[in-house]
């Protein structure tokens, strides 16, 4: 969205495509449905109001329900929309995809009832529905938002179920002096704990061993082990969160590099200052590119968006060096506290590399003992197991499993390379491929 | 609209998996080996929330926005090639 009018504002016309019915992204999420109403959302929220009214400017086309699926070099972009696919060409592209939660798989993550974190957020967005004595479970700064937002709405967690530990915090202190560079974002955070004691919420810390079963009542049995005792949560909302990861399926599709972060725990393309790529005329801005949240993405957009001026020759490079001076400085602001987040609310191994039977693919109901099985056999990377045990060959394309995968490989000793991404990088139907003629280039 | 024959409802803007987890937590679908699965992410990565909407299998209903007198159907089992719902 910043990016944008950015561009829009410098004298470009610019095409947004987006997937969700309504401008806003994953935080602004459905602004227009909920402006003014919702106070639960929090006051941070109501900043989405300058970027979606940023985009209503002449020089933006916006389309949603708009799903990107395909990318050429030479920036021929491929969506789908209504169930008509349709071609749009540009000398320049960003993409700004954002991030999707990192998969939690443990035992029984498959039932009705267990969600991620974030689904809970989107109902609250998109429909209002509030999810009734939920146990939240993981660990990140988005659960304390989530369980904040949910205490705000009168439907507090029934319980706060916490895998970080007290070693894990006190191994992240070593970066709090850089952190204190955002300290806005630090009392932010640690006034949303004080709402969850305030709010009686029962909190238990340093939780492992997560296996949940439903029990006869249609109820969701969730057991953990926490200050050495087995505990059993009884709720009909299981909400799990280990922090969020790059979207990268379009990133990977069109062929830009990619390297695992081993800090933030997750595939990033490589991107330079300005947000470009080693694909020509590709951009890539916002959590996409590596989590930094939402004052980073709005900061990283303004950048590329300068850049993508530059070299269509709309600003000199003294002039574009000149007005990035502002969105550079948010940017080392506001990535000034990750370090610190991404020790504190590391995922634990049992989450990044289940054994047994919990299952791994959802899509395709594969095991982690099938891709151990798979890799004893002789599969040393993503494709081998993929070709042995069709993990990541389901609909969601491995976006549920190429994390567990890697995470499986590594502690098999297996050398695991980043995975490859194909177009479609959406499902589309056969029909509507056939009717893609070049005819209908927009 | 109607879920499997009897009527539910959304509120305008709502998707369709909204409604559908409004109207019942219970599963939207069974997988290949018959195991119960309902809507996960509501972001439209997962592609758990997949129902038959208004004839058309397979769409994501956390990524559709409910109509007025939409027809949808919880998928059981493996889908058919012609897209019918396996009964
Ligand atoms: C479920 C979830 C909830 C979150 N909630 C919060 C929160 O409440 N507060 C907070 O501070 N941070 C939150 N975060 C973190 C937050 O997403 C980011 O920090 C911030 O939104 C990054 O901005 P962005 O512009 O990079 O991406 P986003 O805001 O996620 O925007 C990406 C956009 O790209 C679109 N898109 C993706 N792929 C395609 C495609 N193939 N075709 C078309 N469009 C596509 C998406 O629909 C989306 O609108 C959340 C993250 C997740 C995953
Ligand atoms: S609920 Fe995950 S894709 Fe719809």
């Amino acid at each position: 969205m910043a990016a944008a009018s950015s561009a829009a504002r410098g004298g470009l016309r610019v095409l947004l495509l987006d997937e969700q019915p309504r401008a806003g992204g994953q935080i602004y999420r459905d602004f227009a449905l909920n402006a003014g109403r919702k106070a639960y959302l929090g006051k941070e929220y109501l900043a989405g109001r300058a970027l979606v009214d940023g985009l209503d400017v002449a020089n933006v086309r916006q389309e949603f329900g708009a799903s990107v699926w395909r990318l050429e070099p030479g920036s021929r972009v491929v969506w789908s929309q209504d169930g008509v696919s349709r071609v749009s060409t540009a000398p320049h592209v960003l993409l700004a995809g954002g991030a999707q939660e990192r998969p939690t798989p443990f035992p029984g993550w498959t039932l009705p009832g267990v969600m991620s974190a974030g689904a809970a957020q989107v109902l609250m967005k998109n429909a209002g529905l509030l999810p009734r004595d939920a146990v939240l479970a993981g660990s990140g700064p988005l659960l304390y938002l989530i369980a904040a937002q949910m205490i705000d709405a009168g439907a507090p967690p029934k319980a706060l179920v916490e895998t970080q530990s007290m070693r894990s915090l006190i191994g992240a202190s070593r970066h709090l002096p850089r952190a204190l560079l955002a300290a806005p974002t630090l009392i932010k955070g640690l006034g949303m704990i004080r709402k969850i004691k305030r709010a009686g919420v029962p909190r238990f810390t340093g939780a492992s061993g997560f296996v949940a079963t439903q029990t006869a009542t249609g109820d969701l049995s969730l057991s953990f082990n926490s200050a050495a005792r087995t505990r059993t949560l009884v709720t009909p909302l299981v909400l799990m969160h280990q922090g969020v990861v790059p979207s990268t399926h379009m990133s990977r599709a069109s062929g830009v590099k990619h390297v695992w972060n081993d800090v933030q725990k997750a595939y990033q393309p490589v991107t330079d200052q300005w947000g470009g790529t080693d694909v020509p005329g590709l951009h890539i801005a916002g959590d996409g590119a590596g989590i930094g949240g939402a004052d980073a993405a709005k900061a990283a957009g303004e950048l590329a968006a300068l850049n993508i001026l530059h070299r269509l020759d709309r600003l000199s490079e003294d002039k574009r060096n000149q007005r990035a001076a502002g969105p550079l400085a948010d940017l080392r602001q506001a990535m000034a506290i990750r370090p610190f987040l991404d020790a504190a609310y590391a995922p634990i191994p049992e989450l990044s590399d289940p054994v047994g039977d919990t299952i791994v693919c959802r899509c395709e109901e594969i095991s982690a003992e099938a891709i151990r099985t798979a890799h004893r056999s002789g599969a040393q990377g993503p494709r081998q197991v993929k070709t042995a045990t069709r993990a990541g060959m389901g609909p969601c394309q491995g976006r549920m499993c190429d994390l567990t995968v890697r995470g499986i490989l590594i502690s098999c000793g297996a050398e695991a390379t980043v995975p490859r991404a194909r177009t479609p990088i959406k499902p589309v139907k056969l029909g509507e491929l056939a009717a893609l003629a070049p005819s209908q280039e927009a | 609209m109607t879920l499997d024959g009897a009527p539910i409802e959304a509120l305008p803007g709502d998707t369709v998996a909204a409604a559908v987890l409004a109207h019942s937590g219970k599963a939207f679908r069974t997988t290949a080996h018959e195991t119960p699965r309902a809507a996960y992410c509501m972001m439209g990565v997962c592609f758990e929330c997949l129902l038959e909407i208004d004839g058309k299998a397979n769409v994501q209903g956390c990524m559709t926005v409910a109509e007025d007198g939409m027809v949808v159907r919880r998928q059981n089992g493996l889908r058919r090639l012609n897209g019918d719902t396996d009964e």
